[in-house]
Parts: C-alpha cells; structure tokens; sequence
C-alpha cells in the first residue's frame, strides 16, 4: 500500500499516457473511434476534433489557413491545458516523457551527475526554438516543427510504425542520459515551451508549506524544472511557473507532507 | 588623487565590460539561432524536395497541401483498403505526410472519398473532387480526382511489341476513356495488329489500377505527380482551331518579355544582316 502511495501520481500519469497512447493505436489498428488521429490532430468518437494549437501556429506562419475544424480542435486544447494548468500536456499526455524519464532514471543509478561538471544549456533555449520555428516556417511556407519533432516521430511510430524514427527517439534517450540533465524536454522541446506559456495561468498547482518542510531537498533532486520550486524551504507559496509539469514527482518524494496540489484562486496557500 | 583615478577607471571598465558582456552574449544568441535556423530550414528543404510522391485524392497542389496538412494520419486510418502510406522517417518522404505506392496498393476510388473526409485541415480539399449537379448542389465526384497521371514505357509494354496484352486497359475504373487501346498494323509481321494502350491525360486519375495490374515484371505503365509527368505550352503556342484553347489568350499582354541576343534585335534588321 505504501508503495502505491509513494507513486501515485506517477501510477495515474503512466496510465494516463499508455491509455491514451492505446486509444490512438486501436483507432488505426483495430478502428475503435474513441480516439483517432494522432496528437497533430484527432477527432473524439468521430465527432470531436482536437488539434495541437501549435502546430496550428506554425501553419499560420507558414502563411495558410486551415478549416474551422481544426481551429477550433486546437481552441479546445489551449482551452484545455489553460486551465489544467503548468505543462499537464508534458507529464499526463506526451510519449516522450516516458523515454525522458527513464534517461533521467537511469541518469540518478549511474550517478552521471556526479562524474562533475557537465554541459550547461540555458533553459530558454525552448523559448528561441519557438521564435525560430515560427521564423523558419514563414520562410519555408511549412510548419517547420513538425517535419522533425521526435514527440510526433514517436507518437506517430506507435501507431503507423516507426520507421527510422527509433534513431530520432534513441538520440533524444542519449542526450538526456548522458549530455544534458532534462535536456530535451526541459531546455530544447519547443511544444514544451509552448504549454508553458498557456498553462502560466492555469488552476491546478503544486504548493509548499514551509512550516512542515525539514529542508531535505528530495524535491529539488528529483523534480525536472528544479527552477520552479524556488521557494522551498524559504517560504510558503504556490509554483507558480508555466514551467512547472505538474507531474507530482515532488509530492510523492516529500516525506513530511510539506508539497500538495492545490487549486491556484481558491484554495488558500497554506 | 591616484586612488580616486583608478577607482573611476575601474568603473567605467566594469562599465564598458558589462555592456560588452550584454552585446557579445546578445550577438552570441543571436549567431546561434540564425545558424540553428539555417540548418533547420536546410533540412525541411531537402525533404521537401522529393518530387515523386503521389497523394491522396483531393489533396490540394503540393504547395499548399504540405503546409496544411498537420500529418494526424486520419486519411491513412480512413482508407478502407489501406492504400495509403504514412511516411515514416527513412522514407525520403516530408515525414508523417499520406502517400500511395499504386504497384503495392492502388487507389480503388472510392464514390464517398473517405480519406478526404477524415483531413482536418483541409489539406485533402473536397472542392477538388467535387462537381455541381442538376440542381446546382455540390457532389463528390472521385473521377475529378488528380492523384497522378499513368504514363506507359513503350519500349518495355509487351503490348507494343505486338503481343497481346491489355491488363491496364480492362482494370482501368474510366476504361476507354483514360486508357484507350490504339490498333495499328505490325509492320514486323505484315499480317497481325498491335493494341497499344494510351494513356488520356483529361481523364486519367492516376488511381495506379494499371501499375498494380501490369504483368512486366517492373510495371511498364506507371503513375506519376501530374507536375512532373506533364509538360505545359505557353499561352503564345494556341491552337487555333479549338475556340476554348484560344480562351488561353485572355489577358496576355502582346509584349513579349523574352529577350536574347537576336530578339533584341529589330528583326528586319536581322535578316538583312544575313548573319543566320
């Protein structure tokens, strides 16, 4: 019991992702209607579309304009993930977090990280890739993003098969086990960069109480955006930046209950 | 006095070094980003340039189809005999795009486009397969469809080498009117004939029914994207015999703009030089 206690968000996010990925392959495979498409684009029971909202920017700057349908899947989604908050997409929906994850396992049972010093990357770096994204796909009249995104590689390869698309996926592994901590998904992934930006305003949020914390810095250790937990220790608050996944690593690690979801505009801060 | 001097130079240095730091890391990001989106730019490029790729029904002109469509892959999933292909990284192809390989799998031309119902975006544009009716409504028409065009090797259909074969022409769904068959005499034998198959272009939908269908063992007759299959004349070579191409005249200026060294030239001038 106190297993499944320890790892309960990460139970309900593996579910959540390998569901949802499920739903997808079974829509192609099998023709269940539940979910088809991909995470480009994709329709709820034949009826409800869904679109990536950045994706959809990137046509937009490309110079095109698509249907209403897919306007208004991609207004569902940022309506979605704007409220959810933080960057639920990244840690409950997208495939590569469990790639990423396990790198960043794998990364804490070798210990890379105490080898010294590693590479520094600036974690901004995703906000460039945004801009430069869109400046390339104004100039190359596509979405450029998307004609190299390993997270649509790999969703894509689960459904429609993989192609050479395991090398994009087994460098986005390598990079994050054994160049940059996070790498991909914290510093490069520009859809990442993206749900920060939407969810910066959004409801649900990690918040601290300082009072019960003993200053043990599990949470730091384990959590992948460590710069949003700034006020650990220091005082009581909410995590307040988009940055923030909201995967829940950090209140599962927390042993003196000093970490909890709340809901930001209501429940108080304490 | 000495100390005074130093400790201002000491800070205009830290000063001027600060604003150096600002502008070097500035142009720094800056250099990274232009050299990032170069080779970004270089890359979709390359994939963008392949130009056999055959889509499908209804897809808009390749331009256009390949900045709308967001690769969800629903087309691929819609098509009933799993004709369509998802391009794969590896595949040489703009990744995640739909495309069809007829000599696998043609295009069976489905009357209600399923694939074309499924695209989100538009990239499979129904006004492209669409015509109006009797009562000025719009209807799916799949034989507007201009997936490709076939385009026949005579050197290698054993059709033109006078034996009889006519695959292509009995699989073909607008049979004797995208695919005809052309009786000549065999002047080889002097006593048989020839049935040729020829391709229509104003018909042919490049469903690939015939490539699937050919019996050499690398197919003969092959569909090919309209673009590179067909060449176009312009609008100054009109056939005067036929009132609808003449319309091809409309609002061309009678200004040439062609310019070499002999146009420019008055051209009587030219022939009494006599240097031709």
């Amino acid at each position: 019991m106190g297993i499944i206690r320890k790892y309960r968000f990460m139970i309900l996010r593996r579910s959540s992702q390998l569901s949802l990925m499920f739903l997808f392959f079974a829509g192609n495979a099998y023709g269940w209607s539940v979910l088809k498409g991909n995470l480009s684009s994709s329709r709820i029971m034949d009826e409800v579309p869904l679109s990536d909202p950045f994706a959809i920017l990137q046509i937009f700057a490309a110079g095109s304009i698509v249907s209403s349908e897919a306007l208004l899947g991609a207004l569902t989604i940022t309506t979605f993930f704007a409220i959810a908050g933080g960057r639920v997409f990244c840690s409950w929906v997208c495939p590569m977090n469990l790639v990423t994850d396990l790198a960043n396992r794998l990364r804490r049972t070798f210990r890379i990280d105490s080898a010294g010093k590693s590479w520094w990357m600036s974690r901004n770096t995703r906000y460039w890739v945004i801009g430069i994204g869109l400046i390339v796909s104004l100039f190359m009249g596509v979405a450029a993003f998307e004609w190299l995104s390993p997270v649509s590689m790999l969703h894509r390869g689960v459904i429609y098969g993989m192609g050479a698309g395991w090398a994009a996926v087994l460098s986005i592994f390598l990079f994050d086990f054994l160049v940059i901590k996070n790498g991909f998904c914290g510093h490069i992934c520009p859809l990442g960069g993206f749900y920060s930006i939407i969810g910066r305003f959004g409801l649900f949020r990690i918040r601290h109480h300082k009072g019960k914390c003993t200053l043990c810095m599990k949470c730091i250790e384990i959590c992948p955006e460590k710069q949003v937990l700034s006020m650990v220790g220091k005082k009581d608050g909410m995590v307040l930046s988009g940055e923030c996944t909201n995967c829940g690593r950090c209140i599962e690690v927390c042993d003196d209950n000093a970490m909890k979801f709340g809901m930001r505009y209501i429940s108080k801060i304490t | 006095m000495g100390d005074a001097r130093e400790e201002i130079s000491e800070e205009i240095r830290e000063e001027t070094n600060g604003r150096r730091k600002f502008l070097i890391e500035t142009v720094r990001g800056l250099g990274f980003a232009v050299t990032g989106g170069l080779v970004w730019s270089g890359f979709i490029e390359g994939k963008k340039a392949y130009p056999f790729i055959l889509r499908p029904p209804g897809a808009a002109p390749e331009e256009s189809f390949l900045v709308r469509c967001t690769k969800c892959g629903m087309c691929v999933e819609a098509c009933p005999y799993d004709a369509l292909i998802l391009a794969s990284p590896g595949d040489e192809r703009p990744v995640g795009t739909p495309y069809l390989m007829p000599r696998e799998r043609p295009c069976y031309m489905c009357k209600d486009i399923p694939c074309m119902k499924a695209c989100p975006t538009g990239a499979l544009d129904k006004s492209l397969v669409s015509e109006k009716d009797g009562h000025g409504k719009a209807k799916l028409n799949i034989n507007l469809a201009k997936i490709g065009m076939a385009v026949i090797d005579r050197e290698n259909c054993i059709a033109y080498w006078g034996i009889q074969c006519d695959a292509c022409y009995r699989v073909c769904p607008l049979i004797d009117k995208a695919i005809t068959v052309e009786y000549t005499r065999n002047e080889r034998t002097g006593k048989h004939a020839i049935l040729a198959p020829v391709v229509h272009s104003d018909a042919c939908t490049g469903c690939g029914l015939c490539e699937r269908a050919c019996v050499t063992k690398k197919a003969s007759i092959f569909v090919l994207p309209r673009r590179v299959a067909m060449g176009e004349s312009s609008e100054r070579y009109i056939r005067g015999w036929d009132i609808k191409d003449e319309q091809r005249l409309e609002g061309v200026s009678p200004e040439t703009k062609t310019v070499t060294p002999r146009s420019s030239k008055d051209p009587l001038e030219y022939l009494n030089k006599g240097d031709f």
